[in-house]
């Protein structure tokens, strides 16, 4: 899991753990907006709902989810900002 | 907008995200915000008076919801409410041992306690709806289990309108011995929801969904089901909702719960009905690619949502709001992660049909003409914004 995570080096991280939906979305898309194109941001949530929110997110804004790992409770998701 | 031009008439039919208080509510409260009648715990006898006038409250708020009024604990409003019921029940029964059951179009404030609850080792099972949003009282009476603590259904839901067959959803759940919460929010004072006479163990409530203060609402309990109280402090509500109580807030409730039992289940929701008929058929019949979505006919008395091909709801709010219109897609969750529905998703919608969710409600101000001036305005919205997306055929 930890040699996974540097696979990728995040240029943002952002922590949602202890949040709810649509919480750790509507960060992810604030951290997102002020963030440049190409550039990797990794978003942390114990959320169960978050792994489908952010699969469907990134479809449907048409970002690259890179990586989904789970460590006991916590996902981790890598994003690539495409446009 | 162009100098000179006339602003046209507010139509207002957003009445589930906001409901204007009722007047007669409004001054009842006055007093309790300015002569000092605020704190029932207090020893003096400004404090023997607001003790009374919360006991009043109570017993008007029991009355609508037909139920004892020792029942009753008030709360900040319906997500507390829900919070407090869901999480009170589980939390008392063996972590690793407890399941709770949900639909899945409940509303998030249930989604998100039920979410909190698993990370805390109590399972869930949702269970799913029909295209129209219904709960199959078989498939609820399949999925108990011997874990099973609480079955949380609400009475209609707010984003399509559906009312579920709550008595057949009941006698399940009483045959099998598990407590029924239900989120009476939008369906309370409009269509039959008596505690008793349903056979509901927790029942949650708003103020302001019945023209009430905003803040205030309550969770009825029925006698011997117990709970674990989520705020703590100095033992108010009966242990169950520490804090001093929200006198003015409480008491505006009050009213208007003895309000809406008077008026609200009779002509009030054939009045409003009547309006929300025509409104459907005038939309069905003068917006093309259109379809209400929810059942037809177990439906609330003031709800009409669709869906329009085509267009894009944000696009389509925002020129009603410049038309005078206020309206919603029904879902502020779904509009802040801009993805779709879960409810819309619940029942089959498609991505694309999704993102022309409109959802009107009208209320105790709605009138004829501003049904008709709906009518008039939202077509040619409509038109305009297809023209402008090609997609649509």
């Amino acid at each position: 899991m930890a040699q996974e995570s540097k696979l990728f080096n995040a240029d943002r991280q952002i922590d949602c753990t202890g949040l709810f939906c649509p919480m750790p979305i509507v960060r992810t898309r604030e951290a997102i907006r002020r963030m440049a194109v190409g550039q990797v941001l990794e978003m942390l949530s114990d959320d169960p709902s978050s792994d489908p929110d952010m699969r469907r997110w990134a479809l449907h804004m048409g970002h690259d989810l890179l990586q989904v790992t789970r460590s006991g409770a916590v996902y981790r998701f890598v994003v690539r900002k495409t446009r | 907008m162009a100098p000179g031009a006339v602003e046209p008439e507010r139509v207002y039919l957003d009445y589930a995200g906001f409901a204007p208080v009722d007047p007669r509510v409004l001054a009842v409260m006055r007093p309790f915000l300015e002569a000092g009648i605020g704190n029932p715990s207090a020893r003096h006898s400004l404090g023997a008076e607001a003790r009374e006038s919360l006991d009043a409250a109570r017993l008007k708020v029991a009355r609508l919801c037909g139920g004892a009024a020792g029942g009753i604990v008030f709360t900040s409003g319906a997500t507390e409410a829900n919070n407090l019921a869901i999480k009170g029940v589980a939390l008392r029964a063996r972590p690793g041992a407890a399941r709770v059951l949900l639909s899945a179009i409940e509303h998030i404030s249930v989604i998100n306690a039920c979410r909190d609850l698993e990370k805390a080792g109590v399972a869930l099972t949702v269970l799913p709806v029909d295209a129209e949003g219904r709960v199959d009282p078989e498939a609820l009476r399949a999925a108990l289990t011997a874990d099973t603590v609480l079955v949380s259904i609400a009475a209609a839901n707010p984003e399509i309108g559906t009312v579920q067959p709550l008595k057949e959803i009941a006698r399940v759940t009483r045959a099998a011995g598990v407590p029924l919460h239900v989120d009476g929010v939008g369906a309370i004072g409009r269509v039959p929801l008596g505690v008793e006479a349903m056979g509901i163990d927790l029942l949650t409530m708003s103020g302001n969904d019945l023209y009430g203060p905003p803040g205030s609402g309550a969770l009825w309990v029925r006698p011997g089901v117990r709970i674990h109280p989520q705020i703590l402090g100095g033992g108010q509500e009966g242990g169950y909702r520490s804090g001093t109580e929200n006198l003015p807030g409480t008491v505006g409730f009050g009213v208007a719960a003895e309000l809406m039992r008077v008026e609200g289940a009779h002509h009030e929701a054939t009045r409003v009905a009547t309006l929300r008929d025509r409104l459907m058929a005038g939309v069905l019949a003068t917006v093309a690619d259109c379809r209400v979505t929810g059942s037809r006919v177990a439906r609330l008395p003031h709800h009409l949502s669709v869906v329009i091909r085509g267009v894009k709801a944000d696009s389509l709010l925002l020129d009603l709001d410049l038309a005078g219109v206020a309206a919603s897609t029904g879902s502020a969750c779904a509009s802040l992660t801009q993805l779709t529905s879960h409810v819309l998703r619940a029942i089959g919608c498609t991505t694309a049909e999704a993102e022309g969710a409109l959802c009107f409600t009208l209320g105790r101000w709605t009138t004829a003409t501003d049904v008709e001036a709906v009518l008039q305005r939202l077509p040619p919205i409509v038109s305009r914004l297809r023209a402008l997306a090609p997609l649509h055929t």
